[in-house]
């Protein structure tokens, strides 16, 4: 056999058995039912085995961040929705904190409050659409239709106070859109008291389900140190055990006022950090943000719900700031640099979704070609959010 | 005793069908197209925030399947019906357009949301956004709304199944046609088969 | 350790690299600072490795056209001490070049990769630096200023 027919020596993985097959480069995406938006990677493989793997992004680049630099600043908070469009009330919470603190703007408390249960609720949302196409890809459909269903009660919940299902826009700078009308919090308290149980239910269907595990446990790991360096956050790396909230560690809105636990990975059911542990991560966080939930309901005061100092027409004064909350895929910051006008200079969204995708690389290598897929959902991306 | 049914004389069983309506007599177009618009198989191409609520769509309030439209199929090549469900931007048009190709004929077409009707709120300052899939591949039905409710994208579902009525079983001019006038756009993009990275 | 602590310490080691400490005059906002482009990386070195300051995580990286100049701008966080510092690479528009931090981040690599696809910085020494958001053979870089909007791109027509 002349030299350059034959394949070159594999420092890598095996197959069980050693048998030896050829290199085969494998093209997953921009269209593929698991890759959850237009996400593209390609593998190559060793047979079954991904011995490389390189992410091609930006099929869904929407220039968020021209577009930011050619708006006013009330008129970037639409396009924020459209960032994370699973948890578009997160994003515009993000970007209106960032400017916020730019202008140095004091909030109404019952806003603030409001901001709150928006935020949790829709944490939940998010969550729940995660635990449903995460059972689909392990081939579980049943999960899909029960997450949808309670999700539908959120949407309908945020679909009485600003009358969108996604892409609310509802969380202005200064404060909010509108008031919440009579009787919505009671409709929340009664959401809460339905969701908690079905929690439970969650658990039994699929988290606890031995096939879901056999598929889910051992499965790219992601060790903390890689996930630190890589800059994940969110549950990708709570899934590794790190202990990181920015709810916690630098509270915003009133997070520090209210008592809940962060979920962290403890390799139960196998290794630590493995996409069961990413996946549990997210489950126990529902319970969390219900819980968080119930006691900012406890205290909402009656009163405006905008700062009377934002007009019609922000001028930020001079500066730049960097100001991040937490998403439900982790660490939303904004970079806002302002010279004194009506339009910003830069808007840089540091998504953390952008930076969870990148380390994926680093955990499929190694594995098999049916994991990646579940390797895939347990980071629970949105391209919107990677590619802006 | 159980009573037990009288016997059918064999020479009047034809008439006894016929007279109990049993039968129903139609063209086979008609019969064809029936049949067409009782199973629309979409295909699973979500780009975007619509494509969140093509999801709700296919599950359990809105339901799909109700409608004769259940199996989203994974593949453009089992596929009728392509949803184009969020932005199409320019590194993705090529891709829509192949995947276009792909689909058997007859085909149709629903361009879901404003983005991929005309650009959307991305019209002025997106670069990087096709300004409506029409540039790209010829659009059948279109769905307005950032993002449309699912009732909405239900309603254009019957509206793709009521052109599927009136379809000419041997005219297939109208695909055809289709194809010819969007010969130009898109195809220049076209990535060569097996060029690596594009 | 607070922010000016940390500014400090830097200031300290490196006092040639840095070109000026803050927000100057009366700007809003966060305080930075302005570091030489031939010294960044021994800065972030140094900021990563020393046991004092631990700023283990690149938090983000972004470049930013400010109109004359260019800029590359790091948050960078230490999670040991619960500081954010904000570094500022300024670049001249004509030939805007920096090192690349890749070897020390493992995030810096695709967020170098935006910078350079959307403002054309060039980060030497980064493994693969190619386009990552915009399509392979897209002209221009268009978050810059002067950005013209393509007319059209391969037969698909973008001013309608």
């Amino acid at each position: 056999m002349s030299p350059e027919l034959q394949s070159p020596p594999l420092a890598q993985p095996r197959a069980p058995g050693d048998v030896r097959t050829e290199e085969m480069l494998l093209n997953i995406g921009p269209q593929h039912p698991s890759t959850h938006g237009v996400f593209r990677v390609v593998v190559q493989t060793d047979g079954e085995i991904v011995l490389d793997s390189e992410p091609h992004i930006g099929y869904l680049h929407r220039c968020f961040e021209k577009i930011a630099e050619s708006v006013d600043y009330l008129k970037v908070t639409p396009y924020t929705d459209r960032l994370d469009y699973l948890a578009s009330m997160c994003n515009n919470l993000g970007y209106c904190l960032t400017v916020e603190k730019l202008m140095g703007l004091q909030i109404p408390r019952r806003a603030t409050r409001l901001r709150m249960i928006v935020a949790e609720l829709n944490r939940v949302a998010s969550h729940l659409l995660a635990f449903g196409t995460y059972g689909m890809d392990s081939g579980a459909i049943t999960p899909f239709l029960h997450a949808f269903r309670d999700r539908e009660a959120i949407l309908k919940l945020f679909e009485i106070i600003c009358g969108q299902r996604l892409n609310y826009n509802y969380v202005r700078i200064g404060g909010l859109a509108e008031d919440a009308p009579p009787r919505w919090l009671d409709q929340v308290a009664a959401f809460v008291d339905f969701f908690e149980p079905k929690i439970d239910e969650y658990d039994a269907l699929l988290s606890y389900n031995g096939i879901f595990i056999k598929r889910a446990a051992n499965i790219g790991v992601l060790p903390a140190a890689t996930a630190i360096s890589w800059g994940c956050t969110g549950p990708v790396l709570r899934g590794s055990g790190v202990r990181r909230d920015i709810r916690k560690d630098e509270p915003y809105l009133e997070y520090d006022k209210v008592e809940f636990d962060v979920p962290i990975g403890r390799g139960e059911v196998g290794t630590l950090g493995d996409c069961w542990d990413r996946y549990m991560v997210r489950v126990r966080e529902m319970r969390e943000a219900c819980k968080i939930v119930r006691q900012v309901l406890k205290d909402v005061p009656e009163g405006p719900v905008m700062a009377p100092e934002a007009k019609k027409v922000l001028r930020p004064p001079k500066g730049e700031v960097y100001y991040r909350i937490e998403n439900p895929r982790g660490e939303l910051g904004f970079y806002v640099v302002s010279d004194g006008k009506d339009k910003a200079v830069r808007i840089k969204c540091r998504s953390p979704a952008f930076c969870n995708l990148s380390v994926l690389r680093e955990i499929a290598h190694g594995c098999m070609l049916a994991d990646m897929i579940m390797i895939i959902g347990s980071i629970d991306f949105v391209m919107g959010e990677v590619d802006r | 005793m159980p009573p037990t049914a009288p016997p059918v004389n064999p020479a009047n069983q034809n008439q006894d069908l016929l007279t109990k309506d049993t039968i129903l007599l139609t063209t086979v177009e008609d019969f064809v197209n029936w049949c067409r618009r009782s199973s629309v198989w979409p295909l699973t191409f979500g780009l975007a925030c619509c494509a969140i609520e093509m999801m709700a769509v296919g599950a359990t309030k809105f339901d799909i399947d109700r409608f004769g439209s259940g199996p989203f199929r994974g593949t453009p090549r089992q596929a009728d019906l392509m949803i184009v469900a969020g932005t199409v931007t320019h590194k993705m048009a090529p891709r829509v357009k192949r995947l276009y190709d792909q689909m058997a004929e007859p085909k149709y077409v629903i361009a879901m949301g404003a983005c991929t009707i005309g650009g959307g709120p991305y019209w002025k300052y997106g670069y990087h956004v096709v300004k409506g899939v029409d540039l790209v591949i010829p659009v059948d039905v279109h769905v307005v709304g950032c993002p449309p409710r699912p009732e909405a994208l239900l309603e254009g579902v019957f509206k793709i199944q009521d052109l599927m009525k009136r379809e000419k079983l041997l005219d297939r001019l109208r695909t055809y046609h289709k194809r010819e006038t969007y010969k130009g756009a898109g195809n220049a993009a076209m990535p060569a088969p097996g060029t690596p990275g594009r | 350790m607070t922010r000016a602590e940390a500014h400090a310490a830097i200031l300290a080691k490196f006092p040639d690299a840095i070109v000026r400490d803050g927000r100057e005059g009366k700007e809003a906002g966060d305080p930075y600072l302005v570091v030489k482009a031939e010294r960044l990386h021994d800065v972030v070195k140094w900021m990563k490795e020393d046991p004092g300051m631990r700023f283990e995580v690149l938090q983000c990286l972004s470049g930013v056209d400010y109109g004359k100049d260019l800029a590359s701008v790091y948050h960078l966080d230490s999670w040991t001490n619960k500081v954010t510092v904000c570094l500022r690479v300024e670049l001249p528009r004509e030939k805007p070049e920096v090192a690349s931090i890749t070897d020390l981040y493992g995030a810096a690599d695709w967020h170098e990769r935006e910078a350079y696809d959307l403002l054309g910085i060039t980060y030497t020494g980064h493994p693969k630096l190619v386009r990552i958001l915009c399509a392979e053979d897209w002209v221009g870089y268009p978050l810059r200023k002067d950005y013209v909007f393509p007319k059209e791109y391969h037969g698909i027509k973008n001013d309608l």
